[in-house]
């Protein structure tokens, strides 16, 4: 049963889940996010108020808690038994042909996270009251860390670095799921491609436009 | 043409290898790769040195014993081609090549170039088979398959398990070879009815020579010299889940 329930197949099947579970939350998060360039704050506000404190909400968000910790713990377990796999490496750099992103996975993944935590830091830990600031506005709190060139900077880094995570991910969870074939592939391709600069994008001209026009 | 040529020179598994130098003169450009090896061992041979141990057989792409990591390469740089059909035209006059053995935990250096790959065969033997009763063969028309499947069942039949997928996955992992031999059954009927005991053992097994798991990253399949498609790891996949 173990073997069964923990093969590779299997975690690489819960960790495109889990994946796919989170490409979901993205978008959700981008068109909230998008309020930000209103110059009224209570649109933003009231969005956020209604995700931290609605019921259904607290249950979904619960479930977004695990399935970030499973992605995570996921993905680094199987990237250390995948370095296991070849102890003695090769002394000439492999050259063979792969999709450009596949290889950095656990490092675009790894600035990502670095990324996440820096924002629960921002946002979740006033919420939770471990931080000074006021839970219910939000949007001065997003505004004033906009009007920080070096976090901004630092939030486009980590956008780009996601999008290239995101480009692999899509397809990559598609073939996992055994959704994938000669047929799809170049759809489930080209859908990866517009997801990954769409909504890295939609995230990053946030500030953007903030600098330019506010 | 000349050539220097830097191999990877290893007594057996426990010992630490290194690389050492050769220059070789005489290469005839219509010489395949395993040939203008044979030559330098004939030219050691001739000078008392001890030859360098590769693994080759068929010498027609067929049997999958050979297989070398050729200058960043398995096989080489040619696509489609495995080492023996790999022909020395593609390298040029003075050339340095560096030679390194298949690098995997699950295929262990047997000595210089040769690597013990019976971790795939071990996988084989777990569920790569159909059982039927011998006698007498079957008419070949009593069980009858669409000419789609029959073609995709082949193009995965054609692996020769030379190990070339492994060599080339940065996680060493043995996904399209186990793909490629699900494939050949689970397309056909004849497959269908040990399909589910098929894919839990050979992946059980596969875990168990601690080959890495699949990151999509399509090196195997650009490696290949058979040129197993990548999509029979997402068949591989389904088959999996479909056993549940």
């Amino acid at each position: 049963m173990n073997k069964t329930l923990f093969s590779a197949v299997s975690k690489k099947f819960v960790m495109a889940l889990a994946g796919l579970f989170l490409l979901l939350f993205l978008p959700v998060h981008l068109g909230i996010n998008l309020m930000l360039l209103k110059s009224d704050p209570e649109p933003f506000n009231s969005a956020a108020h209604f995700m931290a404190t609605f019921p259904l909400i607290k249950v979904v968000e619960l479930l977004l808690f695990l399935t970030i910790l499973i992605h995570i713990t996921y993905g680094i377990i199987l990237q250390i038994l995948n370095w296991l796999s070849r102890p003695v490496g090769y002394k000439v750099r492999n050259k063979s042909e792969t999709s450009a992103f596949s290889r950095f996975m656990i490092w675009t993944g790894g600035s990502v996270l670095i990324f996440l935590v820096i924002h629960f830091f921002n946002f979740y830990f006033i919420k939770l009251g471990l931080v000074d600031g006021n839970p219910e506005d939000f949007y001065s709190v997003a505004w004033q860390l906009f009007s920080v060139p070096g976090y901004v900077i630092l939030y486009w880094i980590c956008f780009l670095l996601l999008g290239f995570h995101l480009y692999h991910a899509l397809q990559s969870a598609f073939q996992t799921l055994g959704l994938s074939n000669e047929f799809w592939k170049p759809v489930i391709r080209a859908i990866s491609l517009i997801y990954a600069v769409a909504v890295p994008v939609g995230f990053a001209i946030i500030p953007l436009v903030i600098w330019l026009f506010k | 043409m000349k050539l220097k040529l830097k191999i990877w020179k290893q007594k057996n598994a426990k010992s630490d290898g290194a690389f050492e130098t050769y220059d070789l003169d005489g290469v005839a450009p219509e010489m395949s790769f395993v040939e203008m090896l044979a030559l330098l061992n004939q030219t050691l041979a001739q000078q008392g040195r001890e030859p360098v141990a590769f693994d080759h057989d068929c010498h027609e792409g067929i049997c999958g014993s050979c297989g070398m990591y050729i200058n960043g390469y398995p096989h080489g740089l040619v696509k489609g081609l495995t080492t023996c059909l790999l022909s020395m035209r593609h390298f040029k006059d003075g050339e340095t090549i560096v030679i390194e053995p298949w690098r995997a935990k699950p295929f262990p250096v047997v000595k210089d170039l040769i690597v013990d790959r019976s971790a795939l065969d071990k996988i084989q033997v777990a569920g790569g088979f159909i059982s039927v009763t011998t006698g007498a063969a079957a008419d070949a028309n009593a069980v009858l398959v669409s000419k789609k499947k029959s073609d995709l069942a082949f193009d995965s039949a054609v692996c020769i398990g030379c190990g070339a997928c492994v060599a080339a996955c940065k996680n060493a992992s043995a996904m399209l070879f186990v793909s490629a031999k699900i494939s050949q059954y689970a397309l056909l009927p004849q497959g269908r009815p040990e399909a589910k005991e098929r894919v839990r053992a050979m992946i059980a097994e596969m875990d168990k020579q601690a080959f890495g798991s699949c990151s999509n990253t399509g090196a195997c399949e650009a490696q290949c010299p058979k040129q197993i498609k990548l999509f029979n790891i997402a068949r591989l996949n389904r088959e999996y889940y479909k056993s549940y």
